[in-house]
């Protein structure tokens, strides 16, 4: 974070309001006085003129032209780690997948299910990560929920959120219009979140400075499409399953055949290492704000150039490219020049013995 | 020296793999023992690279591949009692066991942990005086020393809440129970590299004498691979039969003294059963007399059925070399890692996951 956006999110940040309880309950789930108090004076107050007409059910907007809709729930565990929380997660995720449709993100909605006995403080540091990613990114949240289960009944906290985004004017996101020798670039170093979280994972705690790469990427996106439209065919971010399950997919809607040069992948050092010592592959490990760019080739170096100019971008390589050979399958060339299948995620990456 | 980049260097691995063509003519089969190796040779796509008279033939190095079925059975039937916490390596936890695997068990609800490390299951056996912590001590002798420090530090803080369910097999046995089934046919063996960095390499003259093959000592990363094949090659064409260290830079010939001391001090050797191979005679450790107070196998009363294994999996002829994955009549058809019919699809040693996972087994890339 540079040290105007730090002392920007400190002036946000402001102190937990002195309530007559320290932690939640199932009463404040009720729907009655609780809730009430809970939302009113906690809150509302954190989010501040985040929330456009609190009072209501749900909320009327006046959207016009072509907008993008998506859902993300988020359940991450541990919900603080280096880098970020929970709401963090929950603001960036979904503002980044109506960025992959390549809209620009303006109103959101906010589930909470919280389990009893979640301390208020955490609730508080949850809430002031999301006043600061939405204020940040200039997201309205115009309409929640806040549910109480019984204590061993959830873990913490989950979140739901739900955005709409106008889309550009310029973006003409389809994969059917992909075509061999199409390039993919990436936008940044891969397996950081997932190797930021591990690092916190009780019985595989390192020492390490590693932090989850969380961040909205629609400034990188914005940049890119208008810069260079139709040339741009697909956007995808790799969460779960990591960059090799998302280019699978990608490879198994086209039917056509995907090639990765291992030696172009970007990794930093401490992360690449992390991988090693825990016997993870960093192509299946989860990331949290970097993006896949398939574009025409004849674009593909202008269009990195553009997103290395903008703050998150400034790493991002160009990875590999779609061929006719191998329909359906991704293909990466190895280091060393071998050449091996690059599959789907199956199941979840588990550290090794020896 | 970052010991990641320099030993994954493409020039380096473009010499090492011409100077093999230059040098191999006879056709030889090298067998790595470890599944770590496996992993690397087929990961990096150096299966497919070496001259085809160069046969690399996976050997039995992936410990949980070699944990008897019985074994896994007494592991999930500890798991499901709600008095016991189950440790385990995270390898461990897919392998199926006769009904089910620990995964499974795990999102039944049996309080089953995967740890890293062993000492963690002290610390959680010390944080929870009223459950029994097991921890499912597998591995050969490169994670011996750590289950060892485990039970030695729970003797010593006085636990009496913790145990281990041991599954420890060595690496020289297994290398003379290949050599003596005529149906492996093995010219050369790369060793296995952090095994010896624990061990040392005093067990292997007497092989090399014995048997008259060639042993390179063998690290992980594709150039180790690499020159590990290379200098067997040298010796085959040479017909030399000699001991040597390609992993200088990790083992030292005398092994590491304080975790062999410890090994000592808690383990014995002990003849042991090899899921698919069978008994290897004076092949596994187990608990001395004076910790048997931490070995589960005594303090609990595990009475189980006898069990048999899948008739469609072939894995005790993929751990001896004698059959590849993809030879398999079941590989990547009924058996795959979401479905496995044994260990060595699960598991991050195992030839049949290294296989399925990098290797071009539908057939589809040049």
């Amino acid at each position: 974070m540079s040290e105007s956006e730090e002392f920007i999110r400190m002036k946000l940040a402001c102190p937990m309001p002195k309530l007559d309880f320290d932690i939640i309950t199932l009463g404040h789930g009720s729907g009655g006085l609780l809730t009430h108090k809970l939302l009113n004076e906690f809150v509302f107050e954190a989010l501040g003129d985040c929330l456009l007409n609190a009072d209501h059910d749900g909320a009327t907007l006046k959207i016009e032209g072509n907008i993008a809709m998506t859902t993300d729930s988020f359940v991450v565990s541990p919900i603080f780690f280096p880098g970020g929380n929970i709401g963090d997660l929950a603001i960036n995720g979904t503002l980044n997948d109506l960025a992959m449709c390549g809209a620009k993100p303006t109103y959101l909605s906010l589930a909470f299910i919280i389990e009893e006995g979640f301390a208020l403080a955490d609730f508080w540091e949850v809430l002031m990560s999301i006043k600061w990613a939405a204020v940040q990114n200039e997201v309205k949240i115009v309409t929640g929920d806040t549910k109480v289960v019984d204590q061993g009944k959830g873990d913490q906290i989950f979140i739901n959120t739900t955005g709409i985004g106008h889309i550009l004017k310029q973006s003409q996101i389809d994969a059917t219009r992909i075509q061999a020798s199409d390039k993919i670039v990436l936008s940044g170093p891969l397996a950081a979140h997932g190797m930021a979280i591990m690092s916190k994972r009780d019985g595989l705690e390192f020492e390490t400075t590693i932090e989850s790469d969380t961040q909205c990427v629609y400034p990188i996106v914005e940049a890119a499409i208008q810069s260079f439209g139709e040339k741009i065919k697909l956007l995808r971010d790799p969460t779960r399953g990591g960059l090799a399950t998302s280019l699978n997919e990608i490879a198994q809607t086209t039917g056509l055949g995907i090639q990765i040069q291992e030696a172009s992948l970007p990794i930093d050092a401490q992360v690449k290492s992390a991988c090693e010592i825990l016997g993870f592959d960093p192509v299946y490990v989860a990331n949290e704000g970097i993006f896949i760019c398939v574009c025409k080739a004849e674009v593909a170096d202008p269009l990195l150039e553009t997103l290395r100019s903008i703050e998150g971008g400034n790493k991002a390589c160009m990875i590999g490219e779609f061929v006719d050979a191998h329909p359906g399958q991704v293909v990466l060339e190895t280091g060393i020049g071998g050449r091996r299948v690059l599959n789907m995620l199956l199941g979840e990456q588990l550290p090794r013995i020896c | 020296m970052k010991y990641l980049d320099e030993f994954r260097d493409p020039i380096l691995a473009k010499n090492l793999l011409e100077e093999i063509k230059r040098l191999s003519k006879g056709n030889w089969n090298i067998m790595e023992v470890c599944g770590g190796q496996t992993h690397s040779l087929v990961k990096h796509g150096i299966t497919q690279m070496l001259p085809e008279n160069i046969n690399m033939i996976h050997g039995p190095g992936c410990p949980v591949c070699v944990t008897p079925l019985q074994l896994i059975d007494k592991a999930i039937y500890l798991a499901e009692r709600k008095d016991v916490t189950l440790c385990s390596f995270g390898d461990m936890i897919r392998v199926p066991g006769s009904e089910k695997s620990l995964l499974e068990a795990k999102a039944e609800g049996a309080d089953i942990r995967i740890l890293y490390s062993p000492l963690e299951a002290v610390q959680i056996a010390q944080a929870n005086p009223d459950k029994e912590v097991v921890f499912f001590a597998v591995g050969f002798e490169t994670t011996a020393p750590a289950n060892a420090l485990s039970v030695f530090q729970a003797k010593q803080l006085g636990l009496q809440n913790y145990s281990i369910l041991t599954s420890h097999v060595l690496v020289p046995p297994a290398i003379e129970a290949i050599m003596n089934d005529p149906e492996c046919q093995i010219d050369a063996f790369l060793g296995a590299g952090h095994v010896c960095a624990i061990m040392g390499m005093e067990a292997y003259p007497r092989l090399v004498d014995k048997h008259g093959i060639p042993i390179v000592i063998t690290g992980f990363e594709p150039i180790d691979l690499l020159q590990g094949v290379l200098m067997a090659v040298k010796q085959l064409e040479q017909g030399k039969t000699d001991l040597e260290n390609q992993y200088a830079r990790v083992v030292n010939p005398e092994g590491n003294s304080s975790a062999i001391d410890l090994i000592n001090k808690i383990f014995e050797i002990r003849d042991r059963e090899w899921r698919g191979i069978g008994n290897i005679p004076q092949s596994g450790y187990e608990l001395k007399a004076e910790y048997q107070d931490y070995d589960a196998n005594l303090k609990f009363n595990i009475d189980l059925e006898p069990v048999s294994e899948s008739e469609k999996c072939i894995a005790g002829q993929i751990l001896k070399g004698i059959k590849k994955p993809y030879e398999c009549a079941a590989f990547g058809k009924e058996c795959q890692p979401q479905s496995p019919l044994g260990a060595p699809m699960v598991s991050s040693e195992g030839a049949c996951a290294a296989y399925y996972h990098f290797s071009n087994y539908q057939q589809k890339i040049a």
